[in-house]
């Protein structure tokens, strides 16, 4: 028997098989976008027959980073800003894992910026959903990497002086295989994206517009949304680089105006994945490393290897 | 230590080979038969600059650097030259051989590259040399590696005069570089000391001085190992599998000799964005089932202070080295301190606990490394190695036998899905991870993809579900159950016996030590009681959770205690005293921070002079415990 059985246990899985039996109490605001980033995960996973427990879900702190108190599988919360690199870590050391890596905007494109371009850089065969509220929500509304320029709060009294950044232009050119925006009020799409970004194989940022109520009036700007997949106006191809990155260009801009574009941006099937270059090179086990601890196998001593390197 | 050694130091530039040669020519020692040990003082530069290795050779056992040496090899600085001019002599040019003369012994060596070096040029060369009867050789080190290969081969002319002025065998020399290099440059590299060995003997008298290699014989197989070979061997053994890492020095010898082994071994290595994703990377490989370690030095290890925090709130083992240099912030990249003890003992919010092991020398790197994987698995709690650039880089020999041991790979506090159907579950089947009833304050973890484990782990405090929450009751209940770890991992270390009393056992003065100047306090106090005197002495190893018992009952046996240490600001005797709050009065320090590690002789002068009120000659100072007299 393998001792991770879980892992490729095919079955159809219900929904509901990923709620908790106590259900903590919501921290989450009645209305906030984060409820739509659960139910598009919960329905992607139940529809790709994923076992909860072949899933690892890290997360790190803030609203977003409760994702896995109201999502039941194999969890990490993790600390601000660090959930990629306590994920990649893991999918390292037990390929057949399921692994999702989930944070805000603050904590992935600010405290975190430096291991999303590098996680993306190197293209780690895992996805990475960032709730992006244009905001700090947890420590109270607060101005994020994210918040439109002039955007006034008790941090930045005056208004923003600072340019917000632009998540999906940064993962391409940083090197992600898989770049798409979608949006809490986009529910069908966000499944579809969320279920996409899984199967692929590569490192998948999923940009995900989740409304805040509470600390963002604003979020009304959210809506309505246009899918650039529907739309002929935007008709271009997702695995042209350049393209891909004109289509970025304009939707970051077109965000700030209340033009809200979503959908997939960027696919790259032909990269390999982080996993198989290292393979490749010999610097990474066939076997999942995790399995080898279970098993009666022989291992290796610094015995068998002074000669060569000491 | 008798007279009877030989210490040989190897003088030039960094990029002159230095460091290959003398590592080469300590193994060919080794191999004939002695005992040795190294020690490495080189500039924060890639090229040129004041570089030296020592090697101390004895037929008897060595533990520590010498009090100074007695044969010098002065190469040259080759990238201090100008090399549109080669007969430029600059003041960087004489470095090799003037910067070296102070610690020269009387009676000594003086081997220096004629093509390169000109005495002239420093001052009362000539008057030192007949003050101190030391014995000059000036040899065309420079003309010799030319005429059969390569400038650079000066290196290997240096050891064949070596072995001509003292008798070594040079076949052990000879076997080391057909085992490094072959070809023409093996060819060549033989011709060149072949050459220089004649050379010596033709023009020179070699027995006109009386520094001679001993003779020596192991009755067993010995390897040359440092301190980061002990910790990255005794890793391996562990099952440790996954390292992860950003280069700093000296940690980066521990992360290179471990990258090098991983691919052989079936495990893996990152070099990652920055320390606190290189130990965010050990907390995940660990979580999700690998022995995984990470580590880093001084500033580094600032950042791995929050993924630190979050093993032990997510009770994730996890294992970390720290390799100390002296700081603050950058400090001096490549000189030992042993300033960072209270920063790997305090550092994480909140009441936060971790093991920490400070090994004294290669073979305890080798033991406490697998004790440190053994208590973090088992415990699921952070563990961390701490030493410094001193023991990381100085090689030492070792019986080949020390490493023929089993390997562990168990990854301890871990149960099998068939274990986990006994355990209690919620109604969906979250596994209830931390249970407040462990025994030795441990609840056993399950695996991401095992059946029947699913749990959440998180930095927050949280209830036995894994759920987040601020509950008074249950956050009592679960930090009584972490705090609980510490006792019996203290019993645990207890039944290991560790901790060494050496020297004169009825002795009412002791002196305390830790880490990487141990073997120097030891050698020290072997001197002392040889002079006269009556001392004992101990080298602690353990600094979390503080053997608080062994360190009374050895302070409670003695008047007064000397401690001796690598920093200005006496942090390990601050340690001692914060553990024991008490015997204030009793405790002294003897301290040194300027780069350089103890020798012995400055360690036997301090206890002589101490209490005397005499000023101390060298780079060291005394100064009082606090409660004190």
């Amino acid at each position: 028997m393998s001792a991770f059985s879980a892992i490729g246990d095919e079955r159809e899985v219900a929904q509901d098989e990923f709620t908790p039996s106590i259900e903590p109490q919501p921290t989450w605001c009645p209305g906030c976008g984060d409820y739509g980033v659960l139910k598009a995960l919960k329905g992607a996973m139940a529809e790709l027959g994923k076992n909860p427990e072949e899933i690892l879900l890290a997360t790190g702190i803030g609203c977003s980073g409760k994702l896995n108190s109201y999502f039941d599988s194999y969890g990490f919360h993790t600390i601000h800003g660090r959930s990629l690199p306590v994920a990649r870590a893991a999918k390292l050391a037990n390929d057949g894992l399921e692994v999702i890596a989930a944070g805000g905007d603050g904590d992935g494109y600010g405290i975190g910026g430096n291991h999303f371009i590098h996680t993306a850089r190197e293209n780690h065969d895992m996805t990475y959903i960032v709730f992006n509220n244009e905001v700090f929500g947890l420590t109270k509304g607060q101005t994020s990497p994210t918040s439109p320029k002039g955007h006034k709060s008790k941090t930045q009294p005056n208004g923003n002086a600072k340019t917000p950044i632009r998540p999906l232009s940064m993962s391409l050119t940083a090197g992600a295989s898989y770049v798409a925006r979608t949006a809490a009020v986009n529910p069908n799409q966000a499944k579809e994206i969320i279920k996409e970004a899984i199967q692929h194989d590569g490192f998948s940022h999923v940009d995900f517009l989740t409304q805040c109520p509470t600390w963002n009036k604003d979020a009304k700007q959210y809506v309505p949304y246009i899918d650039i997949q529907d739309s002929e106006e935007y008709d271009f191809d997702v695995h042209d680089r350049r393209a891909a990155q004109d289509a970025m260009h304009e939707t970051e801009d077109a965000l700030y105006e209340g033009k809200v574009l979503t959908g997939r941006y960027f696919v790259d099937d032909e990269r390999p994945s982080y996993q198989q270059e290292k393979r490749q090179r010999g610097e990474l086990p066939e076997q999942p490393l995790a399995e080898r601890y279970f098993e009666d196998g022989e291992w290796e001593r610094s015995y068998d290897f002074i000669d060569r390197h000491a | 230590m008798t007279d009877d050694e030989l210490i040989w130091r190897i003088a030039g530039g960094s990029g002159d080979g230095i460091d290959s040669t003398s590592q080469n020519f300590a193994k060919a020692l080794m191999r004939s038969g002695l005992n040795v040990f190294t020690h490495r003082h080189y500039p924060s530069r890639i090229r040129g600059g004041h570089t030296y290795v020592e090697i101390r050779a004895s037929s008897e056992e060595v533990k520590s650097r010498g009090d100074g040496y007695n044969f010098l090899v002065a190469l040259g600085d080759s990238f201090a030259r100008n090399p549109k001019e080669n007969a430029y002599y600059g003041e960087e040019e004489v470095k090799p051989l003037a910067e070296n003369l102070d610690d020269l012994r009387e009676g000594g060596v003086i081997v220096y590259d004629s093509g390169l070096l000109d005495t002239a040029e420093i001052e009362n060369f000539d008057e030192r040399v007949e003050e101190n009867d030391w014995h000059v050789y000036d040899v065309d080190l420079r003309g010799i590696a030319k005429e059969h290969g390569r400038e650079i081969m000066r290196n290997t002319a240096g050891v064949g005069v070596t072995a001509a002025l003292t008798g070594i065998d040079t076949t052990y020399v000879e076997d080391l570089m057909a085992e490094a290099m072959g070809g023409d440059i093996l060819e060549a590299n033989l011709n060149v000391l072949e050459d220089a060995y004649e050379h010596v003997q033709e023009e020179y008298d070699p027995d006109a001085h009386d520094v001679t290699v001993p003779e020596g014989e192991h009755d067993e197989e010995q390897v040359l190992v440092s301190g980061s070979h002990g910790i990255a061997y005794g890793a391996l053994d562990e099952g440790c599998r996954f390292i992860a890492g950003y280069p700093m020095t000296p940690w980066t010898d521990v992360f290179t000799i471990l990258t090098n082994l991983m691919p052989d071994v079936g495990g893996i290595s990152e070099q990652v964005e920055d320390e606190i994703a290189a130990a965010a990377l050990a907390v995940g490989a660990s979580h999700a089932g690998a022995k995984a370690m990470s580590g880093s030095s001084g500033g580094g290890f600032s950042l791995m202070s929050e993924p630190l925090g979050l093993a032990e709130m997510t009770e994730t083992p996890l294992v970390l080295v720290e390799s100390m240099r002296a700081g603050p912030s950058t400090g001096m990249p490549t000189k030992p301190e042993q300033a960072d003890l209270e920063h790997v003992l305090y550092t994480s919010q909140g009441d936060s606990h971790r093991v920490v092991f400070a090994p004294s020398n290669q073979v305890e790197c080798y033991e406490q490394t697998r004790k440190a994987f053994q208590i973090a698995y088992d415990y699921q709690i952070p563990v961390m190695v701490i030493y410094d650039q001193k023991l990381s880089g100085e090689h030492r020999n070792v019986p080949k036998s020390t490493f023929d041991q089993a390997p562990n790979p168990d990854l301890g506090s871990v149960l099998t899905e068939e274990e986990l159907k006994d355990q209690p579950h919620g109604e969906t089947g979250i596994y209830h991870r931390f249970q407040h009833e462990g025994e030795d304050g441990v609840s056993p973890r399950s695996i991401p993809g095992q059946k029947g484990g699913r749990y959440l782990a998180t930095g927050n405090e949280h209830t036995p579900e894994g759920h987040i929450s601020e509950s008074p009751s249950n956050r009592k209940a679960q930090v009584d159950r972490r705090n609980e770890k510490l006792a019996s991992i203290r019993e645990n270390l207890d039944a290991d016996e560790r901790q060494q009393v050496y020297g004169d056992e009825s002795a009412d003065y002791g002196v305390i030590s830790w880490g990487s100047q141990s073997g120097t306090v030891e050698e020290a106090v072997e001197r002392l009681n040889e002079n006269g005197h009556s001392v004992k002495g101990l080298s602690v190893s353990e600094m979390a959770p503080f053997p608080k018992e062994f360190l009374s009952e050895f302070i409670e046996s003695v008047d007064d205690v000397l401690v001796v240490e690598m920093s200005s600001t006496a942090q390990f005797r601050g340690v001692i005293q914060k553990n024991l709050g008490q015997y204030g009065e009793k405790i002294s320090s003897l301290l040194k921070y300027d780069g350089n590690p103890f020798e012995p002789a400055e360690i036997v002068e301090a206890v002589e002079e101490h209490g005397s009120g005499e000023e101390l000659s060298s780079n060291t100072r005394f100064e009082a415990a606090a409660g004190g007299d």
